[in-house]
């Protein structure tokens, strides 16, 4: 079975994250700073500045997006990189004419509640095949790792038909339960839990721990980068999620914060000035706390993007 | 009854594993069945009958020139969306990696459209390729278009593609980043001082030493390109996959089907599901041979 050997393979790697070293900084022993001549310093130069320009034009469509939601209506098809005369009145449009704190909440609590839920449950679910040999152990783990091959989309006719008899359409936990716990989670805290050494566990059985104990207060520990990554993971794929949200809410006041965005947008009638600064309301806060938590975020996603 | 201490340490297991093991049954495994229980009838949720049809549904694809039409986009997302980002994305790993100052600042750049919601950034691009947009007058400036973009048959789905790219490539970029890092710096010195020139030091160790990244990158995103939708929800005019069905996806029609029109037809959308799973497990299971066979090489 290759998840075997899978394992086996990342276990050199479990060391480095437990010791929580940047899998990114261990690569300073480049053979790339020699100093050199003009020659080489003129190339480093050139490389330096076409990254530049590809990164500024990566982060382009955000300017954009900024320098036309603070332009006056009249002003947006000039396409000037200077608003002519600035304006906040946009955002003070769409805040007032739609329900966007509602949506922000909603996804804030949707995102919040299945993040803290992916992470406990992925956490004890992984420990339990990393680290206990019981009957059935193999084909739960099967069970659980089929379940990736299956896309979300074949999954949604029924979910839908589940909403509707048990009436959660168009509620928190109707947009929340396909998610609240993940395979993928699963998985991987199963491979991060298999570089916990067992002779700890055993020591901890000995002084008497319970298991459940053993499992929160020795083995979760040793593995917080790891559910740091995930937590990660969860609450951005499920702060951006669409498709089931769209299809499982149906009053404006339960959206989430991209259908409400989708909604307002494609009713505003090419308002370019009040869709670039709905665009902006919910795509801010996402850089800002993507700037302070960066080094975490992208490591979280090499982490988990190598284990997966 | 006395349990042993084995058997002790079982029922711990049994009880931590037993709500995530419902979960899975009732919430993954019991739908993905019952999907392919609908995808045998004719269903609509509001009728009264819904009559077992057999394989009528899948036969019906057949004779659907939109379903065509949406399997044939799909597949174009995938054969040039994958290539052509993994492309690009390679390429600038490749430049990232040689830098020594503002690392994180660089990597910021180009990762930043990754966290975004593609709702809101899907918008943003629409007004930039609006025929009196910004993608028009800068072209314009050196003599060249204006083009349709996404108001042309010809050019919408590629319109679409470019975003896609971009906004995928952040992610890429920092797993080759891991993966480059990943390589013995030992191998390509001994390369330069057989006098291996860049290219070949590219070809004979980067690339062969990098390929459990490119093919871990190839199925993600070959994965995630099938599953195209939320760009072209919010970027093809009116939401439809159009114009002219040009950009239509699979998920896109299945929504559509099933959630759009009246009366819905779910169980035809349910098909078309099973074939877009079926597609799904055969490229995981090519992944899974691939893996194995590397393995057993070492």
């Amino acid at each position: 079975m290759s998840t075997e050997s899978q394992n086996k393979g990342a276990a050199p790697g479990i060391g480095d994250v437990l010791s929580g070293a940047d899998p990114l900084a261990a690569g300073q022993l480049r053979v790339v700073s020699r100093g050199g001549g003009w020659k080489v310093r003129l190339a480093r130069f050139a490389l330096y500045a076409i990254l530049l320009i590809g990164g500024i034009g990566m982060i382009f469509p955000f300017v954009w997006m900024v320098i036309s939601s603070i332009k006056m209506p009249q002003d947006i098809y000039s396409l000037s990189l200077v608003p002519p005369d600035p304006t906040l009145n946009n955002y003070r449009d769409v805040l007032n004419s739609t329900d966007y704190v509602r949506w922000f909440g909603n996804s804030l609590l949707i995102a919040s509640i299945t993040t803290v839920s992916v992470a406990f449950f992925d956490s004890l679910a992984g420990y339990t095949l990393a680290k206990f040999n019981f009957p059935g152990a193999t084909v739960i783990f099967i069970l659980i790792l089929s379940t990736l091959m299956v896309p979300t989309e074949m999954l949604v006719i029924p979910w839908y038909m589940m909403s509707i008899e048990f009436e959660w359409t168009d509620s928190y936990w109707g947009v929340m339960f396909p998610g609240v716990i993940s395979a993928f989670g699963v998985f991987l805290m199963r491979q991060f839990f298999s570089g916990v050494p067992n002779d700890l566990i055993d020591a901890a059985r000995l002084d008497g721990f319970s298991e459940f104990r053993i499992f929160w207060k020795i083995a979760v520990p040793l593995v917080k980068p790891a559910i740091a990554a995930l937590c990660i993971f969860t609450f951005l794929g499920n702060w951006n999620a669409y498709i089931w949200p769209l299809i499982v809410t149906r009053s404006e006041e339960m959206r989430t914060l991209p259908v409400g965005i989708a909604f307002f947008s494609s009713e505003a009638q090419s308002s370019f000035h009040l869709i670039m600064a709905a665009a902006a309301l919910a795509t801010i806060p996402v850089l800002i706390i993507f700037m302070i938590f960066q080094r975490q975020i992208i490591k979280g996603i090499v982490l988990t993007g190598l284990k997966g | 009854m006395l349990l042993t201490l084995e058997r002790r340490r079982w029922l711990w297991a049994y009880a931590f594993i037993l709500i995530p093991l419902l979960f899975f049954l009732a919430i993954r495994i019991g739908p993905a069945f019952y999907a392919f229980w609908v995808s045998l009838h004719q269903w609509d949720p509001i009728a009264l009958q819904r009559p077992f049809i057999g394989l009528d549904n899948f036969s019906a694809m057949q004779d659907d020139p939109v379903f065509w039409k949406a399997f044939r986009n799909t597949w174009l997302y995938v054969i040039i969306g994958v290539p052509v980002s993994l492309s690009i994305s390679l390429l600038i790993a490749l430049g990232l990696q040689r830098l020594v100052r503002y690392v994180g600042f660089y990597r910021v750049l180009y990762f930043v459209p990754y966290v975004t919601s593609l709702v809101a950034v899907g918008w943003v691009w629409r007004w930039m390729y609006m025929p009196n947009g910004l993608f028009n007058d800068a072209l314009s400036r050196i003599a060249i278009g204006p083009f349709q973009w996404l108001g042309s048959p010809d050019t919408a789905l590629y319109s679409i593609l470019i975003m896609t790219i971009w906004q995928g490539l952040g992610f890429q970029i920092i797993i080759f980043l891991a993966g480059l890092e990943s390589i013995p710096v030992v191998y390509q010195e001994a390369a330069a001082i057989d006098g291996a020139s860049n290219w070949q030091r590219f070809l004979g160790v980067t690339i062969p030493l990098l390929n459990p990244t490119l093919v871990f990158l190839t199925v993600t995103g070959v994965i995630n390109y099938l599953q195209v939708f939320t760009q072209i929800r919010t970027m093809s005019s009116a939401g439809t996959g159009g114009p002219l069905n040009s950009t239509i996806s699979l998920v896109l029609y299945v929504y559509q089907q099933a959630f759009q029109q009246l009366p819905s037809k779910m169980g035809y959308a349910s098909a078309i599901t099973v074939v877009l799973f079926l597609m799904i497990l055969a490229i995981t299971l090519v992944q899974l041979k691939l893996f194995s066979r590397k393995n057993n090489e070492y």
